[in-house]
């Protein structure tokens, strides 16, 4: 699998590191307890398309990819300004 | 049909044309008491042990594809109960427990295999680590000797002991930690649960769940609606999927375990080996085959086949710890998918759906698990209450804080 950082195009995979989904882009409020539980444990785990967070470990830069998890297929790759 | 020594030597003798299929294949009735989702190790353990334990037999199990095609036919067999947790050292202690008895209570050769695992330690740290884990599994009433490293070398003579960089300290060697053969434990309980009346439904796919006012009434499936007042979901990797047709979001991720096998060799490995400094683990199979593993992929996915760099990853460890292996040929390589918790334990609860059972998050360890896992998911089923041994294995304990983190590597689901 390659993936693809804005910065330095498409790369291997060994220099990304995986960070989680992209469901952790959102945070909850400070106080909101449930809204916490489920940013840090649950998961959509969507089999099909994904959207999940990579760090390029070279460049530094957090990317939003979005890939298949049944076919392994990389679609796009976006900054994480652009995907919020 | 029972095994035994004249039953087997009365079909060597007639060109075994006389076994049977060791389950029916029934179609499925319109309701059931209890439905199982899952026709994996834990679900069909389920199916055997309420059968048995508990005499509820208006049960089916209902699988997609086929029985044993799933992780339970994919893993590497280790059998162990090195636990150290309170919840989870219990557990395991009684799962190997239910091991000793496993193939007498199914009259079927599981091929359990009591060779001994050595965990390899390379610091001080470690090694201080392994005493204390050894300690606890003593105090769990459980077997562990700590060795040091001419021990070690005396048994395992092959490790690479001239390593600067890892050098080897010692290992924890639990003796009745070993392996078993894999898909005869799902065909053993298969056949248990099929004859005491459980039927057992392949190809059968279930698609929905439908709740009423609060509690499970039935599900669809690929081969019609069945009802049920009890539904319990034990799908594995697929959980969050099956979970989902209830309405529930989960504490799960799904990620791919590659495992390998070499070409057969001679005996050279009589025990299960890992190696402390990166994510190793290998032994030998009865047909000869070195059969190893590593890490994770570490990525989320749904596909049973991993990608080169957890290939290259798991070779460099083993070349690391056994340089000897660099000569076998490998065979072949697959994937599993893992259900992962956030703290790499595993759930056997209810969920706030009246009537519907979860068993799930076994991570990578859930082979050693099966006959546990079956023995306390019946008992929530038949009871509903929590068996002792698995009752801090909660659905709600990521919420309330009481997490199970074995390895201490903090809230992320591959890190475990
Ligand atoms: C490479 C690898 C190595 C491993 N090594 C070890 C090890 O050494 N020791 C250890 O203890 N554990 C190990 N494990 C983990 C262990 O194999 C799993 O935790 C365990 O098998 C999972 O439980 P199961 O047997 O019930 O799963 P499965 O066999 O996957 O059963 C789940 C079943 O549910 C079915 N299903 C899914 N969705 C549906 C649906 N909608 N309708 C109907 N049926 C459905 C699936 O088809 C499947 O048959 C390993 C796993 C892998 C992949
Ligand atoms: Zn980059």
């Amino acid at each position: 699998m390659r993936l693809p950082c804005p910065c330095c195009g498409w790369r291997d995979l060994r220099e990304f590191t995986y960070k989680g989904a992209a469901d952790m882009l959102h945070r909850p409020a400070l106080d909101d307890a449930s809204g916490w539980d489920d940013h840090l444990h649950n998961r959509t785990n969507p089999a099909g398309e994904t959207r999940d967070l990579w760090y390029h470990d070279p460049c530094g830069t957090w990317v939003c990819v979005t890939r298949d998890t049944v076919s392994h297929a990389v679609i796009s790759g976006a900054t994480l300004g652009e995907a919020r | 049909m029972r095994f035994n020594a004249l039953s087997v030597l009365r079909q060597g003798l007639a060109g075994n044309t006389g076994w049977r299929p060791h389950w029916r294949k029934p179609d499925p009735k319109p309701e059931y008491e209890m439905l199982i989702i899952g026709g994996g190790g834990h679900g069909l353990a389920t199916a055997y042990y309420l059968a048995k334990n508990h005499g509820l037999t208006n049960i089916a199990v209902l699988e997609k594809g086929y029985l044993g095609g799933g992780s339970i036919g994919r893993n590497t067999t280790i059998v162990r109960a090195n636990y150290f947790l309170p919840g989870n050292s219990e557990f395991y202690s009684h799962s190997l427990k239910l091991w000793e008895g496993l193939e007498a209570d199914l009259n079927y050769n599981v091929m359990h295999s009591q060779r001994g695992l050595i965990n390899i330690f390379h610091s001080d740290g470690q090694r201080d680590a392994a005493a204390r884990r050894g300690n606890a599994m003593l105090a769990q009433g459980d077997d562990a000797i700590l060795l040091g490293r001419e021990e070690v070398r005396e048994i395992l003579p092959y490790l690479d002991y001239d390593q600067a960089r890892f050098p080897i300290y010692g290992g924890l060697y639990h003796k009745r930690g070993g392996t078993a053969r894999h898909d005869a434990v799902a065909w053993g309980y298969a056949r248990g649960a099929d004859q005491r009346g459980v039927d057992l439904i392949e190809n059968c796919e279930v698609t929905g769940i439908s709740v009423d006012a609060g509690r499970v009434t039935g599900v669809t499936t690929t081969r019609g609606q069945i009802k049920a007042r009890k539904v319990g979901i034990v799908t594995a990797g697929r959980t969050s999927q099956v979970a989902a047709m209830a309405g529930l979001r989960l504490p799960i991720e799904s990620h791919i375990l590659q495992a390998f096998v070499t070409e057969g060799l001679k005996p050279c490995l009589d025990h299960v080996v890992t190696f402390g400094m990166g994510h190793f683990y290998i032994s030998q199979s009865d047909k000869g085959g070195l059969v190893f593993g590593g890490d994770l992929d570490f990525y989320a996915s749904y596909a049973a086949r991993g990608n080169l760099p957890g290939v290259e990853q798991v070779m460099e460890a083993g070349m690391t710890l056994m340089p000897m292996i660099g000569r076998a040929k490998m065979l072949r390589s697959w994937g599993g998918i893992m259900d992962m918790t956030p703290d790499g334990s595993p759930i056997i609860d209810r969920t706030p759906i009246d009537g519907l059972y979860l068993d799930a998050g076994w991570c990578y360890g859930g082979f050693k698990a099966v006959p546990a896992s079956g023995w306390c998911m019946a008992h929530l089923m038949a009871t509903d209450q929590p068996h002792p041994v698995a009752r801090r294995f909660r659905l709600d304990r990521f919420a309330t804080g009481d997490l199970l983190d074995e390895e201490g590597t903090g809230s992320q689901h591959n890190l475990h």
